[in-house]
């Protein structure tokens, strides 16, 4: 099944073979990124469909039910509704920082969309350096959201922005340290690398994923954890939820603009779950070696599409976190547990070549003791700056 | 006229808008983006002669550049932190307001 | 010289200029970020990646947050001032900066060094900015981690609230 594996890789190279070889490395670009503008848009789409549907089944109700057959088509109809709408932009308001404010968030969120590997040999642009590409764009977009609350000359907006650039700031040096130790045991900052060190498994029934190993483990769930914050989503979308301060940054916001914020949004969160799944999850490798005959691109589009499930159950199960709460535990949980996992990270490299008995075992049972015994202790501790809820009930 | 006259006349002038409007602007935050400035210019020669210059594989210039970059963040923070001190004493961040050592 | 070159060198001084003379602290802030913006695409032009990539992270996803958060916090009512925005004597640093730049073009245009520029792009890997930061820049390295916590405890203490005795 090599063939369907690299069919559009060849489609790609027979297509560029027809232009004049003075144009082809712009069409090699361009037929690069077409299929992501096409793509992600449309799964865009269709994920707000997912959403709401599984929202709804969730809380035990339908969701949308009438447009096209069980509702599928919805998208379709929330898209011309936000295409028709009055753009509605207050007086006071500084109208040239105002317009630019989706496109300061669209386009380094579709910029982080082109060094990420989606199957084999199909990385859009492979450079050296690529992890802190991507981190530098996802850092690019965070002056969007003061743009959006500023300009709106509006006191709750402003409140709201300045909020949600906290947050974002505060879980970015989560985000980036729990990726940090993959590229300490990887050895590379190039995306392709860290998906091929996970290609050769342990045993046929363990691949070698990062997931799979203690400090990969505890890495992914820090990375989820800060990837749900630094996208705003619920349990720590305060800057935003319909019922917090007005919709925060994006009140003054109405039609085309309010659309593109939520693509930017949405758009975030799939440039953020396709690197936890390439730097943890194995990126575009199967599980098994029985089951390569399936394409690696398939492969990779089923992982992001379990992401997102995850994500959106996380939104339809957890309540949301009030803001110093949000705060005290970026700074004071996940920040020290993320050095520590590199600490565990460390410890693992290094007793590689332990000859012990039982050595798997040892390491397993010391890296846990490492991560789980300050989680313990920080868990404590957060937990009793917020006391337990006295219900008192009228008798 | 070679490009690396290019990026060092860039530079100078990057570093001469930064000068002029440290020492002409009121506001004591714009003092502190002129001083930005001026180190961004300083980065963008190291990083000009570390290209075009005789010895690259070193990598000299490169490190000065991070050195410099990260300096500048930890100068920047301080430097807002103290400016958002004095505008709670004196309730103004102007730099022409802020001239006795009284308080 | 090349056209690419010129355009984000345009870019670079236009901005600059917009950040040290617009009248609106938040539009000087903005600009100062596309000036920053435009040196990290003139980095990656100079075949400095790694360089320009953490010009874009540092400068831009933390120093540019770090000037509008105080320019938010040290704001006074009035969002656009009516007074003066430069100081009395303005002309005198004006003049200082021109001089510095007309000395500074002099240097470049009369040195040596300059003339003879090497013209074949370094190829460098982040393995080997990581490989020389362990080794031969293993003690700046050290003393910058030590530089950056006493800079973040310094800014806490500095602009914590006082505890009012009461």
């Amino acid at each position: 099944m090599e063939a369907v594996d690299q069919a559009f890789v060849s489609l790609k190279h027979w297509i560029v073979g027809l232009f004049p070889p003075v144009a082809q490395p712009w069409a090699s670009i361009l037929l690069s990124i077409t299929p992501i503008l096409i793509f992600f848009p449309l799964l865009f789409g269709i994920t707000t469909i997912l959403e709401r549907k599984g929202l709804g089944r969730m809380q035990n109700r339908l969701g949308p039910n009438r447009v096209g057959p069980a509702g599928f088509f919805q998208f379709i109809a929330d898209g011309l509704k936000m295409l028709t709408k009055e753009d509605i932009v207050p007086r006071a308001a500084d109208h040239a920082v105002h317009f630019i404010a989706p496109f300061v968030l669209l386009v380094p969120v579709l910029l982080a969309f082109s060094v990420l590997p989606y199957g084999r040999n199909m990385v859009p642009i492979d450079i050296d350096s690529g992890l802190l590409f991507f981190f530098a764009v996802g850092s690019a977009t965070e002056l969007s959201v003061f743009m959006a609350g500023w300009s709106s000359c509006n006191k709750y907006s402003l409140l709201g922005a300045m909020r949600g650039i906290a947050q974002m700031i505060s879980y970015e040096l989560p985000l980036v340290l729990a990726s940090l130790t993959v590229v300490m045991m990887v050895g590379s900052l190039r995306l392709t690398e860290i998906v091929d060190a996970q290609s050769v498994p342990y045993w046929p029934w363990l691949p070698r994923w990062h997931v799979f190993t203690p400090w990969g483990c505890a890495g992914f769930l820090l990375f989820l954890v800060a990837a749900t914050a630094e996208s705003n989503r619920t349990p720590f979308d305060i800057p935003e939820a319909e019922s917090e301060i007005i919709a925060g940054y994006l009140v003054e916001y109405s039609g085309f603009k309010y659309a593109l914020f939520f693509l930017g949004e949405y758009l975030g969160l799939f440039a953020v779950s396709s690197l936890g799944i390439t730097l943890f999850l194995g990126g575009w490798l199967p599980p098994f070696a029985f089951l390569s005959f399936i394409p690696s691109w398939l492969w990779f589009f089923v992982k992001l599409l379990s992401m997102i499930f995850l994500f959106i159950w996380i939104r339809g199960t957890l309540p949301r976190l009030r803001t110093d709460q949000l705060m005290a535990f970026a700074w004071k949980f996940m920040l020290p547990m993320t050095l520590i996992n590199i600490v565990a990270a460390a410890l693992w490299h290094f007793s590689r070549g332990w000859e012990v008995p039982f050595a798997l075992g040892l390491r397993w049972l010391s890296c846990a003791a490492i991560l789980v015994v300050p989680y313990w202790i920080f868990g404590r501790a957060v937990a009793t700056r917020f006391a337990k809820r006295i219900y008192r009930y009228a008798t | 006229m070679n490009p690396l006259h290019g990026y060092l006349l860039l530079a100078a002038l990057l570093f001469s808008i930064g000068l002029a409007g440290a020492v002409t602007r009121r506001n004591a935050i714009l003092v502190l983006v002129g001083i930005e400035l001026m180190l961004n210019a300083a980065n963008l020669n190291f990083i000009a002669f570390w290209r075009y210059g005789p010895n690259p594989e070193a990598l000299t210039g490169v490190m000065f550049a991070i050195f410099s970059i990260g300096i500048a963040a930890a100068e920047a923070s301080v430097g807002l932190a103290l400016i958002i001190a004095i505008y709670r004493h004196y309730k103004t961040a102007n730099v022409d307001q802020v001239n006795s050592m009284k308080g | 010289m090349d056209a690419g070159f010129v355009i984000i060198a345009a870019l670079t001084v236009v901005s600059a200029l917009a950040a040290m003379s617009l009248r609106n602290l938040v539009h000087c802030a903005l600009c100062l970020t596309i000036t920053f913006a435009s040196l990290a695409a003139l980095y990656l032009k100079l075949n400095a990646q790694f360089v320009g990539l953490a010009q874009v992270l540092v400068y831009i996803g933390a120093v540019a947050i770090l000037i509008v958060f105080a320019i938010l916090l040290t704001r006074s009512d009035d969002q656009t001032p009516r007074a003066a925005i430069l100081s009395p004597a303005w002309w005198v640093g004006a003049g200082v900066a021109v001089a510095a730049f007309c000395v500074l073009a002099a240097a470049i245009c009369s040195s040596a060094i300059v003339k003879t520029a090497s013209t074949t792009a370094p190829a460098i890997s982040v393995e080997g900015i990581g490989d020389k930061l362990m080794k031969d820049y293993v003690l700046p390295l050290e003393v910058i981690g030590l530089l950056l916590t006493a800079a973040l405890i310094g800014a806490v203490i500095i602009a914590m609230q006082e505890r009012k005795q009461t």
